[in-house]
């Protein structure tokens, strides 16, 4: 009972990362897709302004992934992490690179050192979520067992690839949804137009790559398979499509709040959809959620701690992403750093 | 479970660069966590007196710490995230098999460490919009979330030394887990406390290292002195606080984990009156050469007298405690902590009686020396009290329940020297990149003190780089976008 709650949880915090963490990776794909540095600017510009205050906590969720895991559903994450060894390790060199090419190329002033960093931040954008696919793709087929050594087969297979490839183009799109409404929102009307397309393709990419799936799939991972296409799998499918199109239409009139909204419904229903399709597995077909749960007390007191996670938490999560869609959280300048410059806000205080 | 054959002779070949791996990038993360844990509880000092006293200076200190903090926190987040997913990689042993006992601690850890995020990024992002009340408000909360997140890690750690809060079923797999148990177990106390006011005093003497330098170098200015008193006395007044501690942990170890600190001061055989080594190297046979030897002074630091009996490290079979190497190691690790410790308790002393005497900063050349230095040396001490915490504990990953070789990976040791060869190098780049971005901000704020000082200021160059700030941009791109919120009051 705890258990399966638990691997709600599990489930909607993967969905969570997906969409928060995946918004983001798709920005940095589309800064590996902006071109040299004199067409780029604009774009690159955009991203840099709209990732800045949030980064850092989009890609918190991934933690508490793993911490679900290994406290809720210990032989779940040996059996992953053994199994899905080197792409799991890439995907966590492509995060440090990541991170680390963000956060310096906003301080570095040259333009040679600000491309070394923007690039090595783009290339990861695109590596870490392809690994990341790749593994839930071993998983999903079946590769995955207690007790399985880390081979090239469980992750080099058709339902990784395919499944790699959609973590690529799900989160080009969420990138692109959630850019072409910050261009609004930074008063830069030809960026609309630019992520709009972008959007577009996207999806239109997706949508193939999800018809390709379904006929891997039905070959190479067959009870997720029918999962998708039974039940509660296949109606968040057909909720995923949906809300797909509902943001694709969104986009072509007005990208803002909605268009996000759907954008995020679509990938969330996907990745649950996924979820609910390997019913009772968490390991097809070898370990059923029983199977891997950790100790009931621990699984209560982690329900717990999830709920008083959410509690403060979520108020916490909901004012950042408020502040900065009003604007209101916006970086230091050069100005502000130094003696007798005073940023908007402490002006009353600081003037002497 | 349980081999009693020495260890080096049933450790698989990947143990060792596994082991090598965790180390190395624990080591590099270590770095940063004092920064990490008690920057921002210096920050808001200096931002509480900024508004308080309507102090430029401090505010903008204030603000020029919170763009280190920016990019210091960014490294920080990945270098952890990497220790999350290298419990799966290379220890999914350990995972696997007492992640339900243990893995709460994480869970505490993960949502405090949200929630810091979630903070951090709107203190730092705070400072132009925000009403000055408000942000400091809201960055307020930020040291009690630290709190919490290094509650959750020290009690994973302590969990390690000293394991309780489940029983072994006949498969030996953990049963009848009691969490509470498993979070306050008997070390918890100690190394919670020990740490935390460690993190407080490394950062403490770190960042007013910067402005001990600038002193050193004619910078003597109410700016300087402010950026150095601010930190300099939160450090100075953790230091003796610490050394108590310190004292306490140790007792701790010695009654809680007795194997360990017989590594830790390489008592070889159980005995009252037994003396205290300053270094020196323990041999597998367990001669000791080398080293200063004081008399009886390991049972009185004990137990308050020569006749307390301490164990030592023979109580136990070979293959349960550390080998003498790394009794060794554990010991210069402590012993170099415990200097490094004496060292600072000194120097706090020296700035708290020149305090209490003149109601000034000292003005000897040599105290700025030292305090230079303390920084880089507290930084040195946090790293090896985590070496003697861990290598003291050897061969168990698990104290008394698991070794290190039964929760390592299976994957073959040549991919992980691989692993850890390119781990190495990229963390040589993010440190390197970490330093030159923190080096390129003190020239460029200096430069514009500079030119303040000397009239008014020109454009920086390359100011309208394609990343630059916003208002600059704008300019700089031709009156594409016109300014809304930009100039809203």
């Amino acid at each position: 009972m705890t258990a399966d709650l638990m691997a709600l949880v599990l489930l909607l915090a993967i969905a969570a990362y997906t969409c928060a963490g995946g918004t983001d990776y798709g920005a940095g794909f589309w800064d590996l897709t902006a071109g040299g540095t004199e067409r780029g600017k604009r774009p690159r510009w955009l991203i840099d302004h709209a990732m800045a205050p949030v980064w850092e906590v989009n890609n918190v969720w991934l933690i508490f992934v793993f911490v679900i895991m290994w406290t809720g559903f210990p032989p779940l994450f040996q059996a992953v992490f053994s199994a899905m060894w080197l792409p799991l390790a890439l995907a966590a060199v492509g995060l440090v690179l990541r991170g680390a090419g963000f956060a310096f190329r906003k301080v570095v002033r040259r333009v040679a050192g600000r491309r070394l960093y923007g690039a090595v931040f783009a290339v990861a954008s695109l590596v870490t979520p392809f690994f990341l696919g790749a593994a839930v793709g071993g998983v999903a087929s079946g590769r995955v067992r207690l007790g399985t050594e880390a081979s090239a087969d469980a992750w080099s297979n058709p339902t990784s690839i395919v499944f790699g490839l959609l973590a690529v183009a799900a989160t080009a799109f969420l990138g692109a949804v959630f850019l072409a409404a910050d261009a609004r929102r930074f008063d830069a009307p030809d960026l609309i137009g630019y992520f709009r397309r972008r959007g577009l393709v996207s999806l239109t990419v997706l949508v193939v790559l999800v018809v390709i799936t379904l006929f891997v799939t039905g070959e190479d991972a067959p009870h997720v398979w029918h999962g998708l296409t039974h039940g509660a799998g296949l109606a968040f499918g057909i909720a995923a499509g949906a809300a797909s199109f509902a943001a694709a239409w969104l986009l072509t009139r007005r990208p803002g709040g909605w268009a996000r909204v759907s954008a995020v419904g679509a990938i969330a229903c996907a990745v649950v959809a996924w979820g609910l399709a390997q019913r009772p597995y968490l390991l097809p077909t070898s370990m059923t959620v029983a199977e891997g749960a950790g100790a009931s007390t621990t699984l209560t007191w982690l329900a717990f701690v999830t709920l008083v996670a959410l509690v403060i938490v979520v108020p916490a999560v909901v004012l950042l992403y408020w502040l900065d869609t009003r604007g209101d959280l916006e970086e230091l300048t050069e100005a502000d750093l130094r003696r007798g410059g005073d940023p908007g806000g402490g002006g009353e205080a600081g003037t002497t | 479970m349980h081999f009693s054959v020495p260890l080096l002779a049933s450790a698989p070949d990947q143990l060792l660069p596994a082991r090598e791996l965790m180390a190395f990038t624990l080591a590099s993360h270590i770095i940063l966590v004092p920064l990490g844990v008690a920057l921002p509880l210096i920050t808001l000092v200096m931002h509480h007196r900024g508004l308080r006293r309507k102090d430029a200076t401090a505010l903008l200190l204030a603000r020029r710490w919170s763009a280190v903090m920016a990019v210091q926190f960014a490294v920080g987040v990945v270098t952890g995230t990497v220790l999350s997913f290298e419990f799966g990689l290379l220890w999914p042993g350990l995972m696997g098999r007492w992640g339900d006992v243990f893995g709460i601690g994480f869970g505490v850890e993960a949502w405090a460490f949200f929630l810091e995020a979630v903070l951090i990024a709107i203190y730092l992002y705070g400072w132009r919009r925000l009403k000055p009340r408000t942000h400091f408000l809201l960055g307020l909360p930020l040291p009690a979330a630290a709190l919490l997140g290094a509650f959750g890690i020290l009690a994973a750690n302590s969990w390690m030394n000293t394991p309780q809060g489940f029983s072994l079923d006949p498969a030996g797999n953990p049963t009848d887990v009691n969490i509470w148990k498993a979070i306050f177990t008997p070390m918890f106390g100690p190394q919670y406390w020990h740490f935390v006011v460690a993190m407080l005093l490394t950062a403490g003497y770190m960042v007013a290292g910067v402005y001990a330098v600038g002193w050193l170098r004619g910078r003597r200015d109410r700016y300087h002195r402010l950026g150095f008193t601010v930190p300099f006395t939160a450090a100075a007044v953790a230091t003796p606080v610490q050394f108590v501690l310190g004292d306490a942990i140790a007792r701790s170890v010695f009654h809680k984990q007795p194997v360990k600190f017989a590594a830790m001061e390489i008592v070889w055989k159980t005995d009252t009156r037994v003396p205290e080594y300053l270094f020196g190297r323990l041999h597998s046979d367990g001669s000791i050469s080398g080293g200063i030897k004081v008399p009886l002074l390991d049972s009185v630091l004990a137990g308050f007298s020569p006749n307390t009996k301490v164990v030592g490290l023979t109580s136990v079979p070979p293959g349960q405690r550390p080998t003498a190497v790394q009794a060794t190691i554990a010991h210069w690790a402590f012993d170099i902590m415990v200097l490094i410790g004496s060292a600072l308790v000194l120097l706090a002393l020296w700035y708290g009686l020149v305090w209490l005497r003149h109601r000034r900063l000292p003005e000897s050349t040599w105290f700025y020396r030292f305090a230079a230095c303390a920084g880089l040396g507290s930084v040195v001490a946090v790293e090896c009290g985590w070496i003697a915490t861990e290598v003291g504990r050897q061969p168990w990953i698990v104290h008394q329940n698991m070794r290190v070789s039964e929760a390592v990976t299976a994957t073959r040791s040549s991919t992980l020297w691989i692993m850890l060869g390119l781990v190495i190098v990229v963390y040589l780049f993010l440190f390197g990149s970490l330093l030159a971005v923190l080096l390129k901000l003190r020239t460029r704020w200096r430069l514009a003190d500079a030119e303040r000082a000397s009239g008014p200021s020109a454009d920086p160059p390359e100011s309208a780089g394609p990343y630059g700030p916003r208002a600059t941009v704008r300019a700089g791109d031709g009156g594409a976008a016109t300014p809304s919120q930009g100039d809203q009051p």
